[in-house]
């Protein structure tokens, strides 16, 4: 019933919700004394006076208004500097173009290679080749060579 | 408004005459001060301009500047930024400041009746009371319905709350000003 009332004072309510009401005030009382009191607060309300705006009210609004910058789009951005605008293109540019050279050639691998790199373990594993003298640099097996 | 979003400046000041005079009685009857309440009402319009280009039409405008004044009424009374003055003992008497700013009182002598003039200031003074010692939400929610005729589901959505709870909220208030104004509320339902 609380949230009738206001809808019935105010009469917003539905046709059907309205014709309930006044089925259920017609024989309650306390409803019919609380609708007419606050029937009684609508009316005292009307009696506050409204109040008019100060004379420099638009004026001051108005000059707030003209202090806002104006609103720029991201673009608008580089507009005073044109300069700015090329530089950053061409950089944009070759950043793209450094970028996709770098990806499009992968590394070829020679297909020749390929048994090798595959009989790599069985290599480094030969016993044979760990009974042979130890490597020594080309200047000093030559050396070795005009002594002999 | 979409108007002043397409860059129309004019219709900008075709909505601050419409819109002015109840955005600064409302923000009045909320914040109790006339200076604030016109302070508060230029930041409204002003919030108006700065949105004016994101701003898209899913409500009715009325409840988007409302919302914009109540928040900012809200928080305004909440932070207690602005206080009302005391009327001191030793200061002038001032009239009711609804008729415009504080002023000292000048009971008129030329009034016909002044017993009658005086016995209406009463009314007014305490209706204006009883009207500030509701809840602010409460309080917005009855300056919302009676002076800006709002429907429930535009003062629900300026509000923040559901429909089932405004009337509540409706209820209650009204409830308060039943009591409050009891003496005058039993010569009106009379």
């Amino acid at each position: 019933m609380e949230k009738k009332i206001m809808g019935y004072v105010d009469g917003r309510l539905k046709e059907g919700e309205r014709l309930k009401m006044d089925e259920h005030l017609s024989t309650c009382a306390v409803c019919q004394l609380r609708v007419n009191e606050f029937r009684a607060v609508n009316v005292l309300l009307d009696e506050l006076p409204m109040i008019e705006p100060s004379a420099a009210f638009d004026v001051r609004v108005n000059a707030r208004v003209a202090a806002e910058p104006a609103k720029q789009s991201w673009w608008g951005w580089f507009a005073p500097s044109p300069r700015v605008a090329f530089a950053a293109s061409m950089l944009l540019l070759a950043t793209v173009w450094i970028g996709s050279y770098s990806v499009s050639d992968p590394p070829q691998i020679d297909q020749a290679d390929v048994p090798v790199l595959e009989n790599y373990d069985v290599i480094s594993s030969f016993e044979a080749l760990t009974e042979l003298s130890q490597a020594v640099p080309a200047d000093d097996a030559s050396q070795q060579n005009q002594d002999m | 408004m979409l108007d002043v979003k397409a860059g129309d400046e004019q219709s900008f000041v075709l909505l601050l005459h419409r819109y002015r005079s109840p955005l600064i009685n409302f923000l009045y009857r909320m914040v109790r001060n006339r200076e604030q309440a016109e302070d508060l009402a230029q930041e409204v319009f002003l919030r108006v301009y700065r949105a004016r280009e994101d701003y898209i039409p899913s409500a009715k405008f009325t409840t988007w500047l409302f919302r914009i004044a109540t928040n900012l009424a809200l928080n305004s009374v909440r932070d207690n930024r602005y206080q009302r003055m005391e009327i001191s003992l030793d200061a002038p008497v001032t009239t009711d400041a609804e008729d415009g700013d504080e002023k000292t009182m000048d009971v008129p002598e030329k009034h016909p009746n002044i017993e009658q003039h005086l016995i209406e200031e009463a009314r007014r003074r305490m209706i204006r009371q009883a009207i500030e010692k509701l809840p602010d939400k409460q309080r917005a929610a009855v300056l919302l319905h009676k002076y800006q005729e709002l429907d429930y589901g535009e003062i629900a959505k300026i509000l923040e709350c559901s429909e089932s709870a405004l009337k509540s909220l409706l209820f209650r208030a009204y409830e308060t000003l039943r009591v409050e104004l009891a003496p005058l509320v039993a010569q009106q339902a009379r």
